[in-house]
Protein backbone atom coordinates (compact mmCIF):
# COMPACT_ATOMS: atom_id res chain seq x y z
CA UNK A 1 0.00 0.00 0.00
CA UNK A 2 0.98 3.59 -1.03
CA UNK A 3 1.96 5.54 1.84
CA UNK A 4 0.09 8.79 2.21
CA UNK A 5 1.33 12.07 2.71
CA UNK A 6 2.39 13.24 5.84
CA UNK A 7 0.11 14.24 8.36
CA UNK A 8 1.37 18.61 8.38
CA UNK A 9 0.46 17.92 4.50
CA UNK A 10 -2.56 16.43 4.67
CA UNK A 11 -5.09 19.81 4.34
CA UNK A 12 -8.66 19.09 6.15
CA UNK A 13 -11.51 21.88 5.71
CA UNK A 14 -12.83 22.25 8.95
CA UNK A 15 -15.43 25.16 8.75
CA UNK A 16 -17.79 26.16 5.93
CA UNK A 17 -19.65 29.63 5.63
CA UNK A 18 -21.65 30.43 2.92
CA UNK A 19 -24.59 32.42 1.39
CA UNK A 20 -26.20 31.06 -2.01
CA UNK A 21 -29.39 31.78 -3.25
CA UNK A 22 -31.53 29.16 -1.61
CA UNK A 23 -29.43 29.24 1.80
CA UNK A 24 -27.45 30.78 4.02
CA UNK A 25 -25.86 28.73 5.97
CA UNK A 26 -24.78 25.09 4.62
CA UNK A 27 -27.61 23.31 6.69
CA UNK A 28 -30.14 25.56 4.86
CA UNK A 29 -28.19 24.97 1.29
CA UNK A 30 -28.24 21.62 1.75
CA UNK A 31 -31.78 20.85 2.41
CA UNK A 32 -32.91 23.22 -0.30
CA UNK A 33 -30.93 20.85 -2.61
CA UNK A 34 -32.26 17.84 -1.02
CA UNK A 35 -35.87 18.84 -1.53
CA UNK A 36 -35.37 20.66 -4.73
CA UNK A 37 -35.55 24.10 -4.22
CA UNK A 38 -34.26 27.09 -6.32
CA UNK A 39 -33.43 30.35 -5.62
CA UNK A 40 -33.37 31.92 -8.59
CA UNK A 41 -35.96 34.71 -9.21
CA UNK A 42 -36.68 37.54 -11.50
CA UNK A 43 -34.31 40.54 -11.24
CA UNK A 44 -34.03 43.70 -12.64
CA UNK A 45 -30.60 46.07 -13.76
CA UNK A 46 -30.12 49.31 -15.62
CA UNK A 47 -30.10 49.01 -19.49
CA UNK A 48 -30.95 44.93 -19.56
CA UNK A 49 -34.14 45.69 -17.64
CA UNK A 50 -36.15 42.30 -16.31
CA UNK A 51 -34.51 39.01 -16.38
CA UNK A 52 -33.38 36.53 -13.57
CA UNK A 53 -30.81 35.96 -11.41
CA UNK A 54 -29.59 34.03 -7.95
CA UNK A 55 -30.04 36.68 -5.11
CA UNK A 56 -28.34 36.18 -1.92
CA UNK A 57 -30.53 37.71 1.61
CA UNK A 58 -28.25 37.19 4.15
CA UNK A 59 -27.86 39.45 6.66
CA UNK A 60 -25.35 41.71 5.52
CA UNK A 61 -25.36 43.49 9.19
CA UNK A 62 -24.55 40.50 11.24
CA UNK A 63 -20.68 41.09 11.04
CA UNK A 64 -21.00 44.62 9.61
CA UNK A 65 -21.52 47.81 10.29
CA UNK A 66 -23.87 50.27 7.99
CA UNK A 67 -20.72 52.37 7.56
CA UNK A 68 -18.89 49.55 6.79
CA UNK A 69 -21.24 48.67 4.10
CA UNK A 70 -21.32 52.14 2.54
CA UNK A 71 -17.68 51.84 2.52
CA UNK A 72 -17.08 48.52 1.01
CA UNK A 73 -18.38 46.44 -2.02
CA UNK A 74 -21.17 44.05 -2.44
CA UNK A 75 -18.22 41.41 -3.12
CA UNK A 76 -16.98 42.33 0.28
CA UNK A 77 -19.85 42.28 2.31
CA UNK A 78 -20.72 38.75 0.55
CA UNK A 79 -17.01 37.28 1.93
CA UNK A 80 -17.28 38.60 5.05
CA UNK A 81 -20.31 37.14 5.51
CA UNK A 82 -18.89 34.08 4.67
CA UNK A 83 -15.37 33.98 6.38
CA UNK A 84 -16.70 35.19 9.97
CA UNK A 85 -19.52 32.21 9.65
CA UNK A 86 -16.71 29.76 8.50
CA UNK A 87 -14.61 30.83 11.49
CA UNK A 88 -17.68 30.61 13.79
CA UNK A 89 -18.48 26.82 12.39
CA UNK A 90 -14.48 26.02 12.41
CA UNK A 91 -14.67 26.22 16.72
CA UNK A 92 -11.35 27.37 16.16
CA UNK A 93 -10.78 29.82 19.53
CA UNK A 94 -10.11 33.05 17.38
CA UNK A 95 -9.64 35.69 19.55
CA UNK A 96 -5.92 33.54 20.83
CA UNK A 97 -5.04 32.40 16.91
CA UNK A 98 -1.72 34.35 15.75
CA UNK A 99 -3.55 36.62 13.39
CA UNK A 100 -0.60 37.06 11.09
CA UNK A 101 -0.16 33.04 10.48
CA UNK A 102 -3.98 33.50 8.73
CA UNK A 103 -4.22 33.74 4.88
CA UNK A 104 -7.22 35.03 2.67
CA UNK A 105 -7.32 33.46 -0.84
CA UNK A 106 -10.54 34.43 -2.66
CA UNK A 107 -11.38 32.97 -5.85
CA UNK A 108 -13.53 35.37 -7.98
CA UNK A 109 -14.34 35.97 -12.16
CA UNK A 110 -14.57 39.41 -12.04
CA UNK A 111 -13.99 42.54 -9.38
CA UNK A 112 -14.88 46.03 -10.36
CA UNK A 113 -16.97 46.02 -12.35
CA UNK A 114 -20.16 46.87 -10.47
CA UNK A 115 -18.36 49.60 -9.13
CA UNK A 116 -17.21 51.43 -12.68
CA UNK A 117 -20.76 50.62 -13.81
CA UNK A 118 -22.28 52.85 -11.13
CA UNK A 119 -20.13 55.78 -10.94
CA UNK A 120 -19.93 56.04 -14.49
CA UNK A 121 -24.03 56.07 -14.31
CA UNK A 122 -23.75 59.12 -11.55
CA UNK A 123 -20.83 60.34 -13.11
CA UNK A 124 -23.53 60.53 -16.23
CA UNK A 125 -26.07 62.84 -13.77
CA UNK A 126 -22.55 65.33 -13.53
CA UNK A 127 -22.23 65.52 -17.52
CA UNK A 128 -19.15 63.25 -17.04
CA UNK A 129 -17.26 65.84 -14.78
CA UNK A 130 -14.79 63.70 -13.57
CA UNK A 131 -14.58 66.17 -10.29
CA UNK A 132 -17.94 63.86 -9.25
CA UNK A 133 -15.69 60.46 -9.96
CA UNK A 134 -15.65 58.80 -6.21
CA UNK A 135 -12.61 58.87 -4.39
CA UNK A 136 -13.54 55.40 -3.18
CA UNK A 137 -13.20 54.26 -6.51
CA UNK A 138 -10.07 52.84 -6.48
CA UNK A 139 -9.71 50.80 -3.25
CA UNK A 140 -13.32 49.38 -4.04
CA UNK A 141 -12.08 47.82 -7.63
CA UNK A 142 -8.63 46.49 -6.68
CA UNK A 143 -9.11 43.29 -7.82
CA UNK A 144 -7.76 42.34 -3.93
CA UNK A 145 -10.78 44.28 -2.62
CA UNK A 146 -13.25 41.53 -1.01
CA UNK A 147 -10.02 39.39 0.33
CA UNK A 148 -9.02 43.33 1.83
CA UNK A 149 -12.60 43.48 3.11
CA UNK A 150 -12.02 40.41 5.24
CA UNK A 151 -8.61 41.34 6.50
CA UNK A 152 -9.71 44.60 7.94
CA UNK A 153 -12.85 42.88 9.12
CA UNK A 154 -11.22 40.19 11.18
CA UNK A 155 -7.55 41.83 12.34
CA UNK A 156 -6.44 39.12 9.47
CA UNK A 157 -2.54 40.32 8.87
CA UNK A 158 -1.36 37.46 6.94
CA UNK A 159 -1.27 37.71 3.27
CA UNK A 160 -4.76 38.43 1.66
CA UNK A 161 -5.00 38.28 -2.30
CA UNK A 162 -8.19 37.22 -4.68
CA UNK A 163 -7.26 34.71 -8.13
CA UNK A 164 -9.14 35.37 -10.79
CA UNK A 165 -9.69 32.15 -13.02
CA UNK A 166 -13.27 32.68 -14.17
CA UNK A 167 -15.49 30.39 -13.72
CA UNK A 168 -13.23 28.18 -11.98
CA UNK A 169 -12.02 30.64 -9.49
CA UNK A 170 -13.85 28.91 -6.53
CA UNK A 171 -11.87 25.67 -6.83
CA UNK A 172 -8.70 28.30 -7.61
CA UNK A 173 -9.57 29.48 -4.09
CA UNK A 174 -9.27 26.77 -2.40
CA UNK A 175 -6.05 25.43 -3.89
CA UNK A 176 -4.53 28.21 -3.30
CA UNK A 177 -5.12 27.87 0.47
CA UNK A 178 -4.22 24.04 0.28
CA UNK A 179 -0.98 24.77 -1.57
CA UNK A 180 0.31 28.15 1.08
CA UNK A 181 -0.57 25.75 4.05
CA UNK A 182 1.78 23.06 2.63
CA UNK A 183 4.75 25.56 1.77
CA UNK A 184 3.82 26.75 5.33
CA UNK A 185 3.39 30.21 4.47
CA UNK A 186 0.10 30.74 7.28
CA UNK A 187 -0.90 27.94 9.49
CA UNK A 188 -4.89 28.34 8.60
CA UNK A 189 -6.04 29.42 5.11
CA UNK A 190 -9.42 30.88 4.96
CA UNK A 191 -10.20 30.15 1.23
CA UNK A 192 -13.27 29.97 -1.63
CA UNK A 193 -14.56 32.23 -3.99
CA UNK A 194 -17.01 35.07 -3.76
CA UNK A 195 -19.55 36.55 -6.17
CA UNK A 196 -21.16 40.17 -6.81
CA UNK A 197 -21.98 39.61 -10.66
CA UNK A 198 -25.58 40.17 -10.85
CA UNK A 199 -25.03 44.21 -9.80
CA UNK A 200 -23.02 44.68 -13.51
CA UNK A 201 -25.34 44.93 -16.41
CA UNK A 202 -22.64 44.03 -18.19
CA UNK A 203 -22.28 40.47 -17.55
CA UNK A 204 -25.79 39.97 -18.25
CA UNK A 205 -25.55 41.81 -21.56
CA UNK A 206 -22.59 40.08 -22.49
CA UNK A 207 -24.51 36.65 -22.25
CA UNK A 208 -26.87 37.88 -24.01
CA UNK A 209 -25.30 39.14 -26.88
CA UNK A 210 -23.41 35.90 -27.02
CA UNK A 211 -26.87 34.19 -27.11
CA UNK A 212 -26.09 32.66 -23.43
CA UNK A 213 -28.42 33.65 -21.21
CA UNK A 214 -31.47 31.88 -20.18
CA UNK A 215 -35.07 32.55 -19.99
CA UNK A 216 -38.02 30.71 -18.58
CA UNK A 217 -41.36 31.83 -17.71
CA UNK A 218 -40.97 30.23 -14.68
CA UNK A 219 -37.34 31.29 -13.10
CA UNK A 220 -37.08 28.24 -11.00
CA UNK A 221 -37.10 26.33 -14.58
CA UNK A 222 -34.58 28.67 -16.25
CA UNK A 223 -31.04 26.92 -15.09
CA UNK A 224 -31.37 23.59 -16.75
CA UNK A 225 -28.55 21.72 -17.46
CA UNK A 226 -28.40 19.06 -20.01
CA UNK A 227 -31.78 19.13 -20.59
CA UNK A 228 -33.01 19.39 -24.36
CA UNK A 229 -34.57 23.14 -23.84
CA UNK A 230 -31.50 24.40 -22.11
CA UNK A 231 -31.39 27.98 -23.08
CA UNK A 232 -28.15 29.48 -21.11
CA UNK A 233 -26.95 30.86 -18.07
CA UNK A 234 -28.84 31.88 -14.88
CA UNK A 235 -26.37 34.65 -13.10
CA UNK A 236 -26.28 34.06 -9.34
CA UNK A 237 -24.21 36.14 -6.53
CA UNK A 238 -23.10 33.98 -3.88
CA UNK A 239 -20.35 33.14 -1.66
CA UNK A 240 -18.79 30.05 0.34
CA UNK A 241 -15.41 30.27 2.39
CA UNK A 242 -13.95 27.68 3.89
CA UNK A 243 -11.28 27.12 6.58
CA UNK A 244 -8.66 24.83 5.76
CA UNK A 245 -6.13 24.01 8.00
CA UNK A 246 -3.15 20.78 8.35
CA UNK A 247 -4.85 17.51 9.61
CA UNK A 248 -2.56 17.32 12.42
CA UNK A 249 -3.34 20.65 13.81
CA UNK A 250 -7.41 20.20 13.49
CA UNK A 251 -6.40 16.60 14.37
CA UNK A 252 -4.37 18.18 17.91
CA UNK A 253 -7.42 20.48 18.65
CA UNK A 254 -10.30 17.99 18.25
CA UNK A 255 -11.75 19.84 15.27
CA UNK A 256 -15.09 18.44 13.34
CA UNK A 257 -13.03 17.62 10.02
CA UNK A 258 -15.54 18.12 6.88
CA UNK A 259 -13.12 16.24 4.53
CA UNK A 260 -9.66 16.33 3.42
CA UNK A 261 -8.36 17.66 -0.13
CA UNK A 262 -7.17 14.35 -1.86
CA UNK A 263 -6.16 16.00 -4.87
CA UNK A 264 -6.38 18.71 -7.49
CA UNK A 265 -5.20 19.96 -11.00
CA UNK A 266 -5.53 22.73 -12.90
CA UNK A 267 -5.19 23.69 -16.77
CA UNK A 268 -5.80 25.59 -19.89
CA UNK A 269 -7.55 24.32 -23.17
CA UNK A 270 -5.49 26.72 -25.07
CA UNK A 271 -7.75 26.85 -27.96
CA UNK A 272 -10.95 29.17 -27.85
CA UNK A 273 -11.60 32.13 -25.47
CA UNK A 274 -14.91 30.72 -24.60
CA UNK A 275 -15.84 27.79 -26.33
CA UNK A 276 -14.38 24.89 -23.60
CA UNK A 277 -12.08 21.85 -24.87
CA UNK A 278 -13.32 18.73 -23.42
CA UNK A 279 -9.99 16.74 -24.61
CA UNK A 280 -8.44 19.04 -22.26
CA UNK A 281 -11.28 18.87 -19.69
CA UNK A 282 -10.58 15.21 -19.80
CA UNK A 283 -6.86 15.49 -19.14
CA UNK A 284 -7.22 18.30 -16.09
CA UNK A 285 -9.74 15.23 -14.52
CA UNK A 286 -7.06 12.70 -15.50
CA UNK A 287 -4.24 14.22 -13.52
CA UNK A 288 -6.58 15.41 -10.66
CA UNK A 289 -7.24 11.63 -10.20
CA UNK A 290 -3.84 10.49 -10.39
CA UNK A 291 -2.15 12.96 -8.46
CA UNK A 292 -4.93 12.16 -5.47
CA UNK A 293 -3.87 8.39 -6.52
CA UNK A 294 -7.66 7.37 -7.26
CA UNK A 295 -9.23 5.60 -9.72
CA UNK A 296 -12.26 6.89 -11.24
CA UNK A 297 -14.46 4.09 -9.67
CA UNK A 298 -13.12 5.79 -6.88
CA UNK A 299 -15.23 8.99 -7.16
CA UNK A 300 -18.89 8.42 -5.55
CA UNK A 301 -20.28 12.29 -6.53
CA UNK A 302 -18.76 14.56 -9.36
CA UNK A 303 -20.53 17.85 -8.73
CA UNK A 304 -20.98 18.84 -12.77
CA UNK A 305 -19.91 22.27 -13.74
CA UNK A 306 -22.97 22.76 -16.11
CA UNK A 307 -24.08 25.83 -16.72
CA UNK A 308 -27.10 24.97 -19.08
CA UNK A 309 -25.56 26.38 -22.77
CA UNK A 310 -25.88 24.22 -25.30
CA UNK A 311 -22.41 23.46 -25.81
CA UNK A 312 -20.36 23.54 -22.44
CA UNK A 313 -22.96 21.10 -21.13
CA UNK A 314 -22.59 18.36 -24.01
CA UNK A 315 -18.44 18.61 -24.07
CA UNK A 316 -18.00 18.67 -20.33
CA UNK A 317 -20.47 15.21 -20.36
CA UNK A 318 -18.01 14.00 -23.22
CA UNK A 319 -15.39 14.77 -20.99
CA UNK A 320 -16.81 12.95 -18.25
CA UNK A 321 -17.83 10.14 -20.31
CA UNK A 322 -14.23 9.99 -21.44
CA UNK A 323 -13.11 9.35 -18.10
CA UNK A 324 -15.81 8.06 -16.17
CA UNK A 325 -16.90 5.66 -19.11
CA UNK A 326 -15.70 2.43 -16.95
CA UNK A 327 -16.55 3.62 -13.38
CA UNK A 328 -20.24 2.04 -12.89
CA UNK A 329 -20.51 3.42 -9.16
CA UNK A 330 -19.70 6.70 -9.89
CA UNK A 331 -22.92 9.47 -9.50
CA UNK A 332 -23.13 13.08 -11.06
CA UNK A 333 -24.94 16.12 -9.89
CA UNK A 334 -25.13 20.06 -10.72
CA UNK A 335 -25.91 22.95 -8.09
CA UNK A 336 -26.25 25.40 -11.00
CA UNK A 337 -29.41 24.01 -11.31
CA UNK A 338 -30.85 25.48 -8.36
CA UNK A 339 -28.89 28.57 -7.61
CA UNK A 340 -27.61 29.66 -11.23
CA UNK A 341 -24.15 30.26 -12.01
CA UNK A 342 -22.32 32.17 -8.84
CA UNK A 343 -19.05 32.73 -10.83
CA UNK A 344 -16.27 33.56 -8.92
CA UNK A 345 -18.51 31.19 -6.00
CA UNK A 346 -19.38 28.55 -7.84
CA UNK A 347 -17.00 25.83 -7.11
CA UNK A 348 -16.79 26.61 -3.88
CA UNK A 349 -20.92 26.65 -3.19
CA UNK A 350 -21.43 23.42 -5.50
CA UNK A 351 -18.67 21.55 -3.52
CA UNK A 352 -20.42 22.41 -0.14
CA UNK A 353 -23.50 21.24 -0.92
CA UNK A 354 -22.18 17.93 -1.67
CA UNK A 355 -20.24 17.98 1.48
CA UNK A 356 -22.57 16.76 3.55
CA UNK A 357 -23.30 13.05 1.94
CA UNK A 358 -20.33 12.35 3.56
CA UNK A 359 -22.68 11.68 6.57
CA UNK A 360 -26.12 11.19 5.00
CA UNK A 361 -24.87 9.51 1.93
CA UNK A 362 -27.45 11.06 -0.29
CA UNK A 363 -26.85 12.45 -3.68
CA UNK A 364 -28.85 15.68 -4.37
CA UNK A 365 -30.23 15.48 -8.45
CA UNK A 366 -29.71 17.70 -10.98
CA UNK A 367 -32.94 19.50 -11.19
CA UNK A 368 -35.19 20.87 -14.21
CA UNK A 369 -34.13 18.27 -16.35
CA UNK A 370 -37.70 17.62 -17.95
CA UNK A 371 -35.78 15.92 -20.96
CA UNK A 372 -32.57 15.00 -21.04
CA UNK A 373 -30.45 16.02 -24.54
CA UNK A 374 -29.25 12.76 -25.91
CA UNK A 375 -25.46 14.16 -26.03
CA UNK A 376 -25.52 14.98 -22.28
CA UNK A 377 -26.21 11.59 -21.90
CA UNK A 378 -23.85 10.02 -18.91
CA UNK A 379 -24.18 6.85 -16.35
CA UNK A 380 -24.76 7.61 -13.13
CA UNK A 381 -26.57 11.17 -13.93
CA UNK A 382 -28.88 11.90 -11.08
CA UNK A 383 -31.64 13.58 -12.42
CA UNK A 384 -34.53 15.57 -10.70
CA UNK A 385 -34.63 13.12 -7.59
CA UNK A 386 -32.43 12.68 -5.13
CA UNK A 387 -30.28 9.36 -4.58
CA UNK A 388 -29.22 7.28 -1.30
CA UNK A 389 -25.83 5.94 -2.26
CA UNK A 390 -23.94 2.88 -1.03
CA UNK A 391 -20.98 4.74 0.03
CA UNK A 392 -20.09 8.48 0.02
CA UNK A 393 -16.12 9.10 0.67
CA UNK A 394 -15.12 10.84 -2.27
CA UNK A 395 -16.18 14.13 -4.44
CA UNK A 396 -14.84 15.25 -6.94
CA UNK A 397 -15.74 18.93 -7.99
CA UNK A 398 -15.43 20.46 -11.62
CA UNK A 399 -15.19 23.94 -12.50
CA UNK A 400 -14.62 25.66 -15.90
CA UNK A 401 -13.96 28.92 -16.86
CA UNK A 402 -13.84 31.06 -19.95
CA UNK A 403 -10.35 31.63 -21.60
CA UNK A 404 -9.85 27.73 -21.14
CA UNK A 405 -9.35 27.54 -17.38
CA UNK A 406 -9.86 24.48 -15.47
CA UNK A 407 -10.11 23.31 -12.56
CA UNK A 408 -10.95 19.96 -10.42
CA UNK A 409 -10.63 19.70 -6.63
CA UNK A 410 -11.23 15.97 -5.22
CA UNK A 411 -12.32 15.71 -1.26
CA UNK A 412 -12.44 12.54 0.58
CA UNK A 413 -13.93 11.57 4.07
CA UNK A 414 -11.07 11.41 6.71
CA UNK B 1 -29.54 78.94 3.02
CA UNK B 2 -29.73 80.40 6.21
CA UNK B 3 -27.08 78.95 8.85
CA UNK B 4 -29.69 76.93 10.23
CA UNK B 5 -30.12 75.39 6.90
CA UNK B 6 -26.50 75.09 6.05
CA UNK B 7 -26.30 72.94 9.49
CA UNK B 8 -29.26 71.02 8.41
CA UNK B 9 -27.79 70.19 5.73
CA UNK B 10 -24.14 69.08 6.74
CA UNK B 11 -25.74 67.13 9.27
CA UNK B 12 -27.67 64.97 6.63
CA UNK B 13 -24.33 64.54 4.66
CA UNK B 14 -22.88 63.26 8.13
CA UNK B 15 -26.01 60.86 8.54
CA UNK B 16 -25.16 59.32 5.18
CA UNK B 17 -21.34 59.24 5.88
CA UNK B 18 -21.80 57.77 9.44
CA UNK B 19 -25.22 56.26 9.43
CA UNK B 20 -24.04 54.07 12.83
CA UNK B 21 -23.80 57.10 14.81
CA UNK B 22 -26.57 59.12 16.86
CA UNK B 23 -25.65 63.19 15.54
CA UNK B 24 -29.04 64.09 17.50
CA UNK B 25 -25.68 65.48 20.46
CA UNK B 26 -23.75 66.51 18.36
CA UNK B 27 -21.47 69.60 19.99
CA UNK B 28 -20.96 71.96 17.32
CA UNK B 29 -17.92 73.91 19.34
CA UNK B 30 -16.13 70.33 19.33
CA UNK B 31 -14.24 68.96 16.44
CA UNK B 32 -16.05 65.76 14.48
CA UNK B 33 -12.83 63.38 14.87
CA UNK B 34 -13.56 63.62 18.75
CA UNK B 35 -17.26 62.88 18.61
CA UNK B 36 -17.66 60.70 15.82
CA UNK B 37 -15.69 57.77 14.10
CA UNK B 38 -14.41 59.44 11.06
CA UNK B 39 -11.54 58.80 9.02
CA UNK B 40 -10.03 61.03 5.98
CA UNK B 41 -11.92 59.49 3.52
CA UNK B 42 -15.08 60.40 5.15
CA UNK B 43 -13.89 63.77 4.98
CA UNK B 44 -13.63 63.72 1.13
CA UNK B 45 -16.91 62.61 1.20
CA UNK B 46 -18.63 65.78 3.68
CA UNK B 47 -16.26 67.67 0.45
CA UNK B 48 -17.98 65.38 -2.41
CA UNK B 49 -21.46 65.47 -1.13
CA UNK B 50 -21.01 69.28 -0.69
CA UNK B 51 -19.50 69.31 -4.27
CA UNK B 52 -22.82 67.06 -5.43
CA UNK B 53 -25.55 68.72 -3.46
CA UNK B 54 -24.77 72.53 -3.76
CA UNK B 55 -21.75 72.46 -6.50
CA UNK B 56 -20.07 73.91 -3.62
CA UNK B 57 -16.32 73.48 -4.35
CA UNK B 58 -13.56 73.38 -1.54
CA UNK B 59 -10.19 73.95 -2.11
CA UNK B 60 -7.71 71.35 -0.37
CA UNK B 61 -6.28 73.94 1.63
CA UNK B 62 -9.37 75.17 3.37
CA UNK B 63 -10.27 71.10 4.39
CA UNK B 64 -9.17 72.16 7.61
CA UNK B 65 -12.05 74.57 7.99
CA UNK B 66 -14.56 71.33 7.95
CA UNK B 67 -13.32 69.93 11.50
CA UNK B 68 -16.61 70.75 13.56
CA UNK B 69 -20.09 71.96 13.16
CA UNK B 70 -19.17 75.03 13.88
CA UNK B 71 -16.26 75.96 11.80
CA UNK B 72 -17.96 73.84 9.17
CA UNK B 73 -21.16 76.19 8.94
CA UNK B 74 -19.12 79.77 9.11
CA UNK B 75 -17.21 78.49 6.63
CA UNK B 76 -19.63 78.04 4.10
CA UNK B 77 -22.06 80.53 5.20
CA UNK B 78 -20.73 82.99 2.28
CA UNK B 79 -20.76 80.09 0.03
CA UNK B 80 -24.12 78.94 0.49
CA UNK B 81 -26.12 81.92 1.52
CA UNK B 82 -27.73 82.64 -1.77
CA UNK B 83 -28.41 78.82 -2.96
CA UNK B 84 -31.67 77.56 -2.38
CA UNK B 85 -31.95 74.54 0.21
CA UNK B 86 -31.80 70.99 -1.89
Amino acid sequence: MVAGPPDHHRIVITGIGLTAPNGNTLAEFREALLARRSGVRPYEIRYVGQTLAGVCTFDELKYQKKKDLRRGTRAGSVAIYCANEAIADSGLDWPNIDKAQVGIYIGVTEHGNVETENEIFELKGFDYDTKFWSHHHNPRTVANNPAGEISLNLGITGPHYTIGAACAAGNAGLIQGVQMLRLGEVDLALAGGVSESIRTFGIFASFKSQGALASHDDPTKASRPFDVQRNGIVVAEGGCMYVLERYSDARARGAKIYGEIAGYNMNSDASDFVLPNPQRQAECLDRALRRAKLSPDEIDIVSTHATGTTSGDAQECQALRRVFHASGRTSFNNAKSYIGHAMGAAGALELAGNLPAFDDHVCHPTINVDELDPDCTLDGLVINEPRELPRARTILNNSFGMLGINSVLIVSKV
Amino acid sequence: MTTVDIRKAVLDILSNIAPDEDLSQLKDDVPFREQLELDSMDFLDIVMELRKRYRVQIPEDDYLELRSMESTVAYLEPLMRDLQKA
